[in-house]
């Protein structure tokens, strides 16, 4: 048996367990396929085999793939094939990783939890009566679970820094355009960018290093060489400065989070980095904001799902219109809903200045506050990632607001396009805690190299109060 | 006749002026028309996927994840697809945008297969042009350009292939267009088909080449905004768009139907209302469209899957200067250059390369009026497609030269130059000998048919003798019966004006 074998039928144990437990963060994946890419492997001579070989890797549902059905959470496209690959996937495959199978998230990736999926929720492995995060808590379930060390996810509004905060595992959120979009179903076109997780720094950052890069096939991918492996985390922090933006320490800050970021801010003053308090002024607006230009372009992006070429089809042929209804109506799940009918509103005539173009002026206002902050010397911000550890299960499936405002932290990075990660930096009362670098645009190597000096003087499961 | 740009404006013109004074009665009333054209640009590939835009493939063969819009797929730009867009911009005169944005334009319908068209709104490509045309009834007329910019095309349905069903080929989808939007500058029908029969002179394959501009394969398509008002106003009117034009006569014929129905409503007290109205071809009535089918807020917002269009001034600066000399110039300089009229101008500038033959001939040639006669009663009937002349310059000098050596008459040539076309290597000479058409200009022959022609009309001779001067065209006639029409003219009017003097 070879190697990659081995590594496969390995991991194909490893999922098969997670499932069992009740995780559910896989939609779909199969030890054959698993065997299949091994061999594949195997048989590709050794110089082809690039950085990821015989890894075996998790892929978000939102992002095609030629193996599995890309069903996105939805039951508008259950069992869809997509005929081709996202570029993503394609240099997973050309790095030698091997696809373990599609993992769940909410429904087009609108959700902060996963309980919006249409087949069912993730559930956090670290207490199974909580939520894993979202929307790619299926990824950052699989590998909090131990079912793979590496997993795609994406981003609209922090949809991969918010499960890996809640499951204890790290989550990068690139520069927008650094990973091309090209497979990637798209939800938020000017916020989405593809983000990998890992079961520590060096997983993910390795991950993104293996699909980052221009694609002919994304006219918005940046024109730059693809990000390098990491390096070996770095002993002193010394000559780095660390802005520590006030707008995300709001008092009444949930105690354990509050309690973590500051042994976290502790911890990289005791490295030698300079902490230094900064403000921007606009971070109050950034949900609002977000909640204006995310729905807006989703309900664009989701026209396509009208029962005509493919996916569901509903309510008979005899008249369009109330084929569009019921399709639309029956396939599309009560958030994607709620989106479509935000976003459709905020761009109708009349409507379309007092929102979107507003929204437009102070995404730029929230994109100018990190330039500036970052003009002035600053290297990264530190910050929480979430405002709260893990929630249950049904806590906030009632109430959208308070869903959204889980979102608070991460948010203004999609907005600004610059990159951030989350990364463990302790418990509270046995739930993980995230910690949150931001970096200038194209500053992923410099959030890095601080997460994982940060990372080496962190014991991610030790209790912060 | 002018080929390749499509019957006689005039004529339809001044039918349409007549119908006009007799529908507006007592009041006399303007029309005021703006077109909206789009037009297909000749790319190879689509607009932002490389799938061929090959017309008359069998139902969607060319279509991929972009143009069919399946989840994930994302649009990248044609760079050719700019490049044609920008000439057809320049080449009507518009100030083209170093910056522009593509934006989305939201609706529903089967064969849109993303929910939106990629179009430009609120920063296109380019603004400000204008295209001068001559108008039958106001003689020279420009209409200014509002607005050019690029969009994708939508796919077809088919109402009519499956009973009860519609059917929808995406081959269509994703062609590249531009949108080329008039201001309200146009004051008849026939105004409104004499625009664009100009426009497609400049942008079709006679001069600039970005489309084919051919209505009937929809690479060149109409929708026109006509309102009346009392003539002499200079109010804007509410208007109605016309849709389903799909002929340049269709426009003229449906425009003159709404502008009829216009006036009729409003000599009735009625008020216009501003709606899509469609024209039925067959009947040549135009009808409001459903309620349903008009009422569109379109959600336009900027097309976040692709960056501005940035383009260089250098380069726009060369794109520029590879424009052809357009018709209108070129009318104007051969006017003046080779003295023809502006109506013989018209003629040998209808396309690029007819224009181009004709200076060839007026190299050849000498004189610009004979290079004229050359080209547009001889040589032009040469052509298959009204837009070239398939003979090349050289070849036929050789025939003009041998009617100036007075070795072919003006007649056989005519006789020549089609052959030549069949025989390219074969000299004309060799061709009007093997033909018996080379004249003879030789005095014995010809003195000989003189004087058997004065033989047999003796009675003619007598008459012009008498003072009949005008029998003289028929006695030199009757010379060339009997040359069978190889006797030299000049030669057989020398020989029997000597001949009738004695």
């Amino acid at each position: 048996m070879t190697e990659f074998r081995t590594a496969a039928r390995d991991a194909a144990a490893r999922i098969a367990a997670c499932e069992a437990k009740g995780t559910h963060a896989f939609l779909a994946w199969s030890e054959r396929a698993l065997l299949e890419q091994a061999d594949a492997l195997a048989a590709a001579p050794a110089a082809a085999r690039g950085a990821l070989a015989g890894e075996a890797v998790a892929v978000k549902d939102v992002i095609a793939d030629a193996t599995f059905p890309t069903t996105c959470g939805s039951k508008i496209l259950e069992g869809w094939r997509s005929p081709f690959e996202a570029t993503a996937v394609r240099r997973l495959r050309e790095a030698g990783a091997l696809v373990a199978g599609k993992t769940g998230c909410d429904e087009f990736a609108m959700g902060s939890s996963t309980e919006w999926c249409a087949y069912g929720p993730s559930r956090n492995p670290v207490d199974p009566s909580r939520v894993p995060g979202g929307s790619s808590g299926g990824s950052a379930a699989a590998i909090a679970a131990g079912a793979v060390t590496m997993a795609l996810g994406s981003e609209t509004g922090g949809s991969v820094r918010h499960p890996a905060a809640f499951c204890g595992v790290v989550g990068i959120k690139p520069t927008y355009g650094r990973v091309s979009r090209y497979g990637l179903v798209a939800f938020g076109s000017s916020l989405d960018q593809i983000g990998t997780l890992g079961k520590d720094v060096a997983s993910a950052a390795r991950l993104l290093a293996a699909v980052s890069g221009r694609d002919d096939r994304d006219a918005t991918t940046l024109d730059r060489v693809p990000l390098g492996e990491p390096g070996p985390a770095a002993a002193s922090l010394a000559g780095t400065v660390i802005g520590v933006p006030r707008e995300y320490f709001p008092a009444g800050l949930h105690a354990g989070v509050a309690a973590a970021a500051r042994k976290a801010l502790e911890r990289l003053k005791t490295l030698g980095a300079e902490l230094r308090d900064v403000s921007l002024p606009h971070t109050g607006y950034a949900v609002p904001t977000y909640y204006i230009v995310a729905p807006a372009e989703a309900s664009s992006n989701l026209a396509r799902y009208d029962g005509v070429r493919y996916g569901l089809r509903e309510g008979g042929l005899s008249d369009v219109r109330a084929m569009y209804r019921a399709t639309r109506g029956q396939g599309f799940g009560p958030e994607v809903r709620r989106r479509i009918l935000l976003g459709t509103y905020v761009l109708s005539a009349g409507y379309y200045d007092a929102y979107y173009g507003k929204a437009q002026r102070v995404r730029e206002a929230i994109r100018a506050d990190f330039a500036r902050v970052f003009a002035s010397g600053v290297h990264a911000l530190f910050t929480p990632t979430t405002p709260t550890p893990a929630f249950k299960f049904g806590e906030h499936i009632a109430d959208p607001l308070a869903m959204y405002l889980s979102d608070v932290f991460v948010c203004t990075a999609n907005l600004a396009w610059v990159p951030a990660l989350s990364l463990p930096i302790g418990r509270d009362e046995g739930l993980p805690v995230g910690g949150q670098l931001i970096g200038p645009m194209e500053g992923e190597s410099t959030i890095i190299r601080i997460a994982q000096a940060l990372e080496r003087v962190t014991d991610p499961v030790a209790e912060v109060r | 006749m002018t080929p390749g740009v499509g019957g006689d404006p005039a004529d339809g013109a001044k039918a349409a002026a007549e119908l006009g004074r007799r529908q507006a009665g007592a009041t006399s009333w303007e029309t005021v028309v703006g077109l909206e054209v789009h037009v297909q640009l000749l790319t190879r590939t689509k607009m932002f996927c490389a799938c061929s835009t090959r017309f008359g493939d069998p139902p969607n063969t060319n279509v991929c994840p972009v143009c069919l819009g399946l989840p994930g797929a994302l649009p990248v730009p044609n760079e050719q697809a700019v490049r044609l867009a920008v000439r057809a911009a320049y080449a009507l005169g518009c100030t083209v945008h170093g910056r522009s944005i593509f934006a989305r334009k939201n609706y529903f319908y089967p064969d849109l297969p993303k929910g939106y068209q990629i179009s430009q709104f609120e920063e296109p490509l380019a603004t400000g042009g204008s295209l001068a045309f001559v108008s039958a009834e106001r003689g020279p007329v420009t209409v200014r350009i509002k607005r050019v910019h690029l969009e994708e095309d939508a796919g077809k349905s088919f109402h009519d292939r499956v009973p009860g069903m519609t059917a929808v080929d995406f081959n269509r989808s994703g062609v590249p267009l531009i949108e080329i939007v008039s201001e309200p500058d146009l004051r008849s029908p026939a105004e409104a088909r004499a625009y664009l029969t100009v426009l497609k002179q400049v942008l079709g394959p006679g001069y600039v080449a970005v489309s084919n501009c051919n209505m009937e394969e929809g690479s060149l398509r109409v929708d026109a905004n006509l309102s009346v008002r009392p003539a002499g106003s200079s109010e804007l009117r509410t208007r109605t768009e016309v849709k389903n034009l799909n002929a340049f006569s269709g426009v003229e014929r449906a425009l003159t139907a709404e502008r009829g129905r216009q006036i009729a409503a409003t000599e009735r007290g009625e008020k216009i209302e501003q709606r899509t109205m469609t024209f039925d071809a067959a009947s040549g009535e135009v009808h409001p469209m459903r309620s349903k089918e008009e009422s569109h807020d379109y959600r336009y917002f900027p097309e976040p899957d692709i960056p501005p269009l940035v383009l260089g001034e250098a380069w726009l600066a060369q794109e520029r200067r590879q424009l052809p000399e357009l018709p209108a110039a070129k009318r104007e300089r051969f006017e003046k250059q080779f003295t023809l009229s502006s109506a013989e101008s018209a003629v040998v500038t209808a396309t690029a390369a007819i224009a181009d033959y004709f200076e060839g001939m007026v190299k050849g040639e000498g004189s610009g009026k004979e290079a004229w006669n050359w080209v547009a009663n001889d040589l032009l009937s040469l052509s298959t497609d009204g837009e070239s002349i398939p003979l090349p310059v050289s070849r036929a000098v050789e025939v003009t030269g041998l009617v100036k050596a007075g070795k072919l008459s003006r007649q056989a040539a005519k006789r020549v130059l089609p052959e030549m076309l069949e025989h390219p290597a074969e000299p004309a000479l060799a061709i009007a000998e093997r033909l018996g058409l080379l004249q003879v200009s030789d005095s014995g022959a010809i003195d000989g048919w003189v004087r058997e022609t004065l033989e047999a009309h003796a009675a003619e001779v007598a008459r012009y003798r008498a003072g009949e001067a005008k029998l003289l065209g028929f006695l030199v006639g009757q010379v060339m019966k009997r040359s069978a029409g190889k006797a030299d003219p000049k030669a057989v009017n020398a020989a029997l004006a000597a001949a009738l003097k004695t």
